[in-house]
């Protein structure tokens, strides 16, 4: 894949030319992998409890509360039935409820999170891989749009 | 007994996880392949272990780390410490901010730049090359993101190009990623007769 294709440049806006390109450019590798990661963190082969639509709504609602209007769209093209999860004004409903405020809570209150929310997670019946699974789709989308945001402040335009 | 750590340190803790990790003997053979167990080389930390549970991000996410933290050019070692050390701080996770605290010391052969920032956090005197890049990545970690034009021209100033610039915003954005994975799913820990 080029480099310029993956969803990190394309939700940065980054053009093919100048010297923010050309720093992308010389690191290649880390855009692919980066690419990887989201391949397997968003649509894995084994999902767990977390099937692809659930985990591009939380993505989609990730980057909408971090204000990465792009990258949100991106998700949200794959959150099928869930997309009402990818608006950060909805609690869960019933169904969702305490898993999107896990989410939240991971994503944007990091350091409050405390050995109870673990917890809290078990005790409603989620199993440990899939705790990891979660931990491993928000702390990715966490990471991407930081580097999105990064790159698209290094070309000068304002989020 | 242990006791959970709440202070930054740059004396790096044991990790306790807070779920039950993958038993090496039950792994699978994806599994092992993530995890690099090979005859010779069966010692997997318990946060490896932990991450096991999801192989397919495992496997991607270590040459991804290596690349970001370790890969010729761009940016210093030392200085893409001082990018994963500002997220830990934002993020307060105690482990991650030790590990790096303490690489970043021992690269640069000086203590003096993590001890006054774990003293003096976001208010911390540096030079005006490391300010500059602590208060990016710091605001870069935020939530929401909260670096703007003002802390990149801040950068420049400071004197770094565009490739550094990159890999500071690569470094930071990594621990925002590895803070939610080891400050979540685990404790920082001592032995309570080693405190």
């Amino acid at each position: 894949m080029n480099v310029f294709d993956t969803t990190t440049a394309t939700a940065a806006g980054l053009g093919q030319v100048g010297s923010v390109a050309d720093a992308v450019r010389a690191r290649a590798n880390i855009f692919e992998m980066t690419q990887a990661a989201e391949d397997a963190v968003l649509r894995p082969n084994e999902t767990g409890a977390l099937p692809h639509d659930l985990r591009a709504a939380l993505a989609a609602r990730m980057a909408r509360q971090a204000g990465e209007t792009r990258l949100a769209e991106h998700h949200l093209a794959g959150a099928g039935a869930l997309t009402n999860l990818a608006d950060p004004q909805q609690d869960g409903g019933k169904m969702h409820a305490g898993l999107i405020s896990f989410v939240d809570k991971v994503a944007t209150q990091t350091r409050d999170i405390a050995a109870r929310d673990i917890v809290d997670l078990q005790g409603a019946g989620m199993s440990d891989p899939d705790i990891v699974r979660l931990c491993e789709l928000v702390a990715f989308v966490a990471y991407q749009i930081r580097v999105v945001a990064g790159v698209r402040l290094m070309q000068g335009a304002v989020a | 007994m242990s006791r959970v750590v709440h202070k930054f340190t740059r004396r790096v803790p044991e990790w306790q996880p807070r779920v039950t990790p993958v038993k090496l003997d039950e792994a699978t053979p994806e599994q092992l392949d993530a995890l690099k167990v090979t005859p010779s080389n069966t010692k997997v930390s318990a946060y490896v272990l932990t991450l096991a549970h999801d192989v397919e991000s495992l496997a991607v996410r270590s040459p991804l780390f290596n690349a970001i933290m370790y890969d010729e050019g761009g940016m210093s070692r030392a200085e893409r410490e001082l990018g994963a050390l500002a997220a830990s701080m934002v993020n307060r996770c105690i482990y991650c901010a030790a590990v790096h605290a303490d690489r970043h010391a021992k690269l640069e052969n000086d203590t003096k730049v993590t001890d006054e920032l774990f003293a003096k956090g976001a208010e911390a005197e540096l030079a005006p090359r490391d300010a500059a890049i602590f208060g990016f990545a710091r605001k870069l970690s935020e939530a929401p993101p909260n670096a703007g034009p003002d802390d990149v021209a801040d950068l420049r100033d400071a004197g770094l190009d565009d490739a550094e610039i990159l890999d500071l915003i690569l470094s930071s954005a990594l621990f925002g990623w590895a803070n939610r994975l080891m400050h979540v799913l685990g404790d920082p820990v001592r032995p309570e007769d080693g405190a």
